[in-house]
């Protein structure tokens, strides 16, 4: 980690590798988070739905 | 028929009259979240305020010991790493929270006030950690200094933010701003908590 990290090129857009693995990284955990099921989920859906909206 | 004495106005009686009314002990410790909370989406935010706590944590025992400790010793370098790294996942899942909050629009149904301080949240923490940055005493914070303090004066805020004044950094990045981001946090966790979790957005609905 003693030395400068290598970086993307792509025409004005100019982002280190490391950054640029990151984003890719959170995009990949958006996205599983949106369809992976969550453990319990099924057994309570239809159930507490309890209304707070203002 | 004579009215009943009214109590005598006392400003502690019209303060818990106010805390009674808009927060709830079931909203604050509630044990039921409706249906569609069982996402992975909702699990973001936890995520990022538990990697806060450990930052938190972490940031206390550096503060006690100082940059000599951090820098020189094994235990040192394990805490450091420990804080900085925290960091890194409190960020991450900040912005992964974000992402879910915005495309959720989770700003309806009277919820903007919740929004705004999460947003605030965010620029707080960002200032925090450059001040972290400008607090390592090594080369790399004297680099983010130097190249730092041109553009921190084109703003007119270098007259009373110096990021080359350690002591000044230092200050603010292990006593104001984690106060500021932690009373921040726990205000958007009440927040949160006294309107409950914004349903998802009807697409049957125009």
């Amino acid at each position: 980690m003693n030395q400068a990290a290598p970086y993307v090129h792509w025409g004005f857009i100019v982002i280190s590798l490391p950054n640029f693995v990151l984003i890719l990284v959170m995009l990949v955990l958006f996205a599983l988070g949106l369809v992976l099921p969550f453990p319990g989920g099924r057994a309570r859906r239809g159930t507490g739905e309890e209304s707070e909206d203002a | 028929m004579p009215e009943p004495p009214r109590p005598p106005r006392s400003w502690t009686r019209a303060l818990r009259g106010i805390v009674q009314r808009e927060l709830p002990l079931d909203h604050l410790l509630p044990d039921q979240e409706p249906a569609y909370v069982a996402s992975w989406v909702y699990v973001f935010g936890v995520v990022a305020i538990a990697a806060l706590v450990w930052v938190i944590a972490s940031g206390v025992i550096l503060a006690f010991f100082g940059p000599q400790w951090w820098h020189v010793s094994p235990q040192g370098h394990f805490v450091n790493s420990i804080h900085f790294w925290s960091v890194q996942l409190f960020f991450v899942f900040m912005v992964l929270h974000l992402w879910g909050q915005y495309f959720g629009a989770t700003w309806r149904d009277g919820r903007a006030p919740t929004w705004m301080v999460g947003v605030v949240v965010f620029l707080v923490s960002i200032i925090t950690a450059f001040t972290g940055y400008l607090s390592q005493q090594n080369f790399a914070s004297q680099w983010i200094a130097i190249n730092a303090k041109d553009g921190i004066n084109s703003t007119g805020a270098g007259a009373f933010f110096n990021v080359l004044n350690f002591g000044q950094m230092y200050g603010l990045h292990v006593m104001l701003l984690p106060i500021l981001v932690t009373t921040l946090v726990a205000v958007h966790l009440v927040q949160v908590r006294r309107r409950g979790v914004v349903r998802p957005i009807d697409p049957g609905r125009s």
